[in-house]
């Protein structure tokens, strides 16, 4: 099936009227010693019913959430989402238009993106987000570009307790810039002020953490914010999980310059890491900096209220090389997503999931760590993710619990080799007292053959 | 009614339109799990509306928003193509949406398998060695392909090669991308036929020895006209040690036909957004995977998929590669839709994807030549390019005609792109697109030229129909407003 209507004797009639005899006549202009001279090497098409068989049967390979528990976080979150978020995201009008460049015959994304960058402003306490970026990492990668400003030079400091996957992003976009990058070390599983404030320089533009960080630990924001802002640095806050924000103070209240967070918790699917959802915010002052599309308000030649992307001398289509991104394509849908989640758990049921995932994951680290063998790795408050010692390899462990129908732990020593035996737990309010009791089971029983 | 209110001034306090699971384990008081000093003092103020309120709210939007399942949409150089159901489908399987990125290999195997094989697809399509997915976009897969040039010539002692040469025509994230990798750029001229002006290369290539890093370039370009001197641009370039980058925006006019690696190109990014027919989401998600010839292999980022004899497994990148571009394998939802594209399709599906792209192309074009002035007038590949010069001197301008466009429920071509026609008006129909709407498209082009001699107002003034009328874009940028916030004495009414 190619989706193409016209039947071979329209296209007959249309070749007609441009004067061609047939496709060939078209395609002249490429010379004969660039033409594929076969057939694409791919395998046949296939009927719906037939391409169904093949993808059913590939999904199946995979262990999804509805038939396997799952305690793996690190960056990617298992979240409820309502019945009504899918239902009214999966709307065609939203989902088959383009970037709202018509702004009247756009006004429904358009509205719906000035409700988003309103709510990412309301989570975050900051004073202005954009319509979204690629992912949490890239979002990252763009605060880091915006606080290093149009040089490209210049020096970022960054938590070696943020997701490692962002670190080595920010490493790759750092080298092509042209930028440097130092990690500071940690203290009992919290970025060290002390070495922060040690390894600040003239040089330095901004300090990247992630709160909660990778460890789901609580960093020392203030403490970190004193140094960074003494230093004359911007002060970036990386979050992975913004259910996080229903609790916890917020990057305003603390001090942040720039917030980039992954969204991908609000709403969206996990679906194997993206898409996913940049979120990104800042204070007023770098209004005119920000990365990407914007939306704003403003009234239409009749006198009403109307919404159309603005302030857009600052991106690539106006701007070119003196943009301040190069982001075109956006992740808006997952925007919209975000947007209706927020809208439907609303003021009480957004600050109940906070509490709800703090609450199951304390009950479930005292459980687990009620076990002989296992303990707490770091003494630090945490929110929905915490680092257990346990005595045994952890892919050992896991891969006898996946034999249970259970992801455990995300096994830290891939990233951190001085942490051996360290899985990181992540509980969200999708996981049961039945769920965490199961895991705690076999965990007990795995440790138990393993004595 | 002509507004919707926003959701923030809907519903009432202790109103909401979800409950969380039953709370099944003892609790403790918060303070006593983290410091109070840090926790939230207030909770976020966000909406406090009902179920009922929160789709109407939704559903009101989406009724004033125009998508391709809405009506015709040919945006040039945007490829918005009919965007399958069934692909919507396979990509909300469980399997595929409800899978953890960090899951361990050998509870995902069919994701990895699928995304060695998309590679595989890509590969072949582009005529390219190597595919990484990871790219979330066109313009992430530039960058992308800029820092595997990059790595390459720093590799070959070459670092000091810091210029990147684009046409006047290319997109705009062009430069921007070559400016995030800290690239110059050196903009080259077209000629009379809408190509690359050889000459003028061979002199900025003559002027620049020694510092020439790559050529970015679209083929067909953003006149929607394939350059036929490529095999001799290619040379030049390679001649004096420069890359190749193919920006796939329009990818869907060369389908099995040709292939940019055969054309000479080094890196290739595809927008599968366009040309396999994701949807564009309002803007996205898209993706924009890369794919490379075999001396820029190891500088891929990784991992990789692979396959062994235990079954699929990611391969860590080697220690050539540039590193990561983002966390994760890449849009991985998006690029299910796009196997699910190319398996429907097959070898003579996509070939008949891009000939009737071109065909459809070219049928509107010549139907219209006579109307509006045709700058480059040859044979187009899937787009081309009017110039709304003609209607100007009676003072209606590419802008206007886009408005009246919309009044007949057809979106507008891209307007004032490329930058090198004055008045652009950018037309892609795509292959997906019936006859009867083309000739209906033509009627009401071919209407909206008289009226723009005889009703110039009736143009200046569109457009009539839709549910708000053209915007004060001047004063959403003096006085930005970018978010809402609650009336003051309402503020002061809850406290």
């Amino acid at each position: 099936m190619s989706y193409v209507p016209n039947t071979s004797a329209e296209q007959q009639e249309m070749l007609r009227a441009v004067g061609a005899s047939s496709i060939e006549d078209l395609l002249t202009p490429i010379p004969e010693a660039v033409r594929l001279q076969r057939p694409l090497d791919l395998p046949p098409s296939l009927a719906e019913p037939d391409l169904r068989r093949l993808m059913v049967g590939m999904a199946e390979q995979n262990a999804d959430l509805d038939h396997y528990i799952s305690f793996l976080g690190a960056g990617t979150y298992d979240h409820f989402v309502p019945s009504l978020v899918p239902a009214l995201v999966k709307r065609s009008e939203f989902l088959t238009s383009y970037t709202p460049y018509q702004p009247e015959v756009s006004q429904g994304m358009l509205q719906a993106i000035y409700e988003y960058q309103t709510m990412v402003c309301q989570l975050t306490n900051m004073d202005v987000a954009n319509a979204s970026l690629y992912d949490g990492s890239t979002a990252v990668v763009e605060g880091a570009l915006m606080a290093v400003g149009p040089s490209g030079r210049g020096e970022v400091l960054v938590s070696h307790a943020l997701d490692p996957q962002y670190r080595a992003t920010l490493q790759t976009y750092a080298h092509a810039r042209g930028f440097t990058l130092r990690e500071i070390g940690l203290d009992d599983g919290i970025t060290s002020v002390a070495e922060l404030e040690a390894a600040m320089t003239p040089e330095t533009k901004a300090v990247v953490i992630q709160q909660p960080n990778f460890f789901g630990a609580l960093e020392d924001v203030r403490g970190i914010e004193r140094v960074t802002h003494t230093g004359q640095a911007a002060f970036i806050v990386a979050i992975t999980e913004p259910a996080s924000l229903g609790v916890l103070a917020t990057p305003g209240d603390y001090g942040a310059d720039i917030v980039a967070a992954e969204g991908q918790s609000l709403g969206n699917p996990m679906g194997y890491g993206g898409p996913a959802l940049g979120m990104f915010a800042a204070r007023n002052s770098f209004l005119r900096k920000l990365p990407g599309r914007l939306a704003g308000k403003t009234v239409d030649s009749r006198g009403q209220d109307a919404y159309v992307l603005t302030l857009q001398t600052r991106e690539q289509q106006i701007r070119r090389e003196r943009a301040t991104s190069n982001i075109c394509t956006n992740q808006s849908l997952l925007a919209v997503a975000a947007t209706i989640y927020l809208a439907a758990l609303g003021k009480q049921g957004f600050r109940e999931l906070g509490e709800q995932c703090l609450q199951r994951a304390h009950y479930a680290q005292e459980r687990i760590c009620s076990l002989p063998g296992f303990e707490p790795i770091f003494t630090r408050p945490f929110f929905d993710e915490f680092a257990v010692r346990c005595p045994m390899p952890v892919e050992q462990l896991n891969a006898r619990l996946r034999d249970e129908g259970i992801s455990g732990g995300y096994d830290l020593s891939r990233d951190y080799p001085e942490l051996d035996n360290a899985a990181l737990f992540c509980v969200t309010e999708t996981r049961t007292r039945d769920d965490i009791e199961t895991l705690v089971a076999a965990m007990e029983e795995v440790a138990g053959e393993n004595r | 009614m002509s507004t919707e209110k926003l959701i923030f001034e809907m519903g009432a306090p202790g109103r909401r339109a979800a409950l969380l699971p039953a709370m099944d384990i003892p609790t403790k008081p918060l303070d006593q799990l983290v410091p109070q000093d840090m926790l939230r003092a207030e909770p976020a103020p966000l909406p406090e509306v009902s179920e009922i309120e929160v789709v109407r709210h939704f559903t009101h939007l989406s009724q004033r928003n125009f998508g391709v399942d809405t009506g015709f949409y040919p945006l040039g150089s945007c490829t918005m193509k009919y965007n399958p159901k069934v692909n919507e489908e396979m990509a909300g399987l469980p399997g595929f949406a409800r899978i953890h990125p960090l899951e361990h290999e050998s509870m995902t195997q069919g994701a990895i398998q699928l995304l060695y094989e998309l590679e595989g697809y890509l590969a072949e399509i582009a005529g390219m060695k190597r595919v990484t997915l990871q790219p979330a976009a066109g313009a992430h897969g530039e960058i992308t392909g800029l820092m595997i040039i990059k790595a390459y010539h720093e590799h070959r002692g070459e670092g000091h090669r810091n210029i990147v040469l684009i046409p006047d025509g290319a997109h705009g994230t062009n430069p921007a991308s070559a400016t995030l990798a800290d690239y110059q750029t050196v903009e080259l001229k077209s000629d009379a036929r809408g190509g690359v002006d050889v000459e003028h290369l061979a002199q900025v290539l003559a002027e620049h020895e020694g510092k020439i890093a790559a050529l970015m370039m679209t083929n067909p370009n953003t006149l929607g006209v394939f350059d036929e001197n490529i095999i001799e641009i290619a040379k030049r370039v390679h001649d004096v040690g420069g890359q190749l980058y193919y920006d796939g925006a329009n990818a869907n006019a060369i389908m099995g036909i040709t292939r940019p690696g055969d054309m000479g190109f080094d890196v290739v990014h595809l927008n599968l957004h366009k040309t396999t027919s994701t949807p564009h989401g309002g803007g996205g998600p898209g993706s924009g995977p890369i794919g490379v010839a075999e001396h820029l292999v190891p500088f891929l980022p990784g991992p990789l998929p692979a396959k062994g004899h235990q079954g699929y497994y990611w391969e860590d990148a080697g220690p050539l590669s540039i590193g990561r571009m983002r966390a994760n394998a890449g849009n991985f939802l998006v690029l299910v839709r796009a196997y699910t594209y190319i398996r429907s399709n097959g070898p003579d599906g996509l070939r008949h994807v891009s000939e009737s792209a071109v065909l459809n192309a070219n049928y509107v074009m010549r139907a219209l030549q006579d109307y509006y002035e045709l700058p480059f007038d040859r044979a187009c590949m899937h787009e081309f390019v009017f110039s709304a010069n003609r209607q100007k001197a009676v003072g209606v301008r590419a802008l206007d005609i886009s408005k009246r466009l919309l009044d007949f429920g057809i979106h507008p071509p891209t307007n004032y792109f490329p930058l090198i026609v004055p008045e652009a008006l950018m037309i892609e129909p795509t292959e997906t697109e019936t006859k009867e709407t083309l000739d209906e498209f033509i009627a009401i082009m071919r209407q909206i030229a008289e009226e723009a001699k005889h009703q110039p107002e009736l143009v200046l003034e569109a457009p009539h129909v839709t549910v708000v009328g053209r915007l004060d874009e001047a004063l959403a940028a003096r006085k930005p407003n970018l978010r809402w916030q609650p009336e003051p004495e309402t503020a002061a009414a809850k406290a």
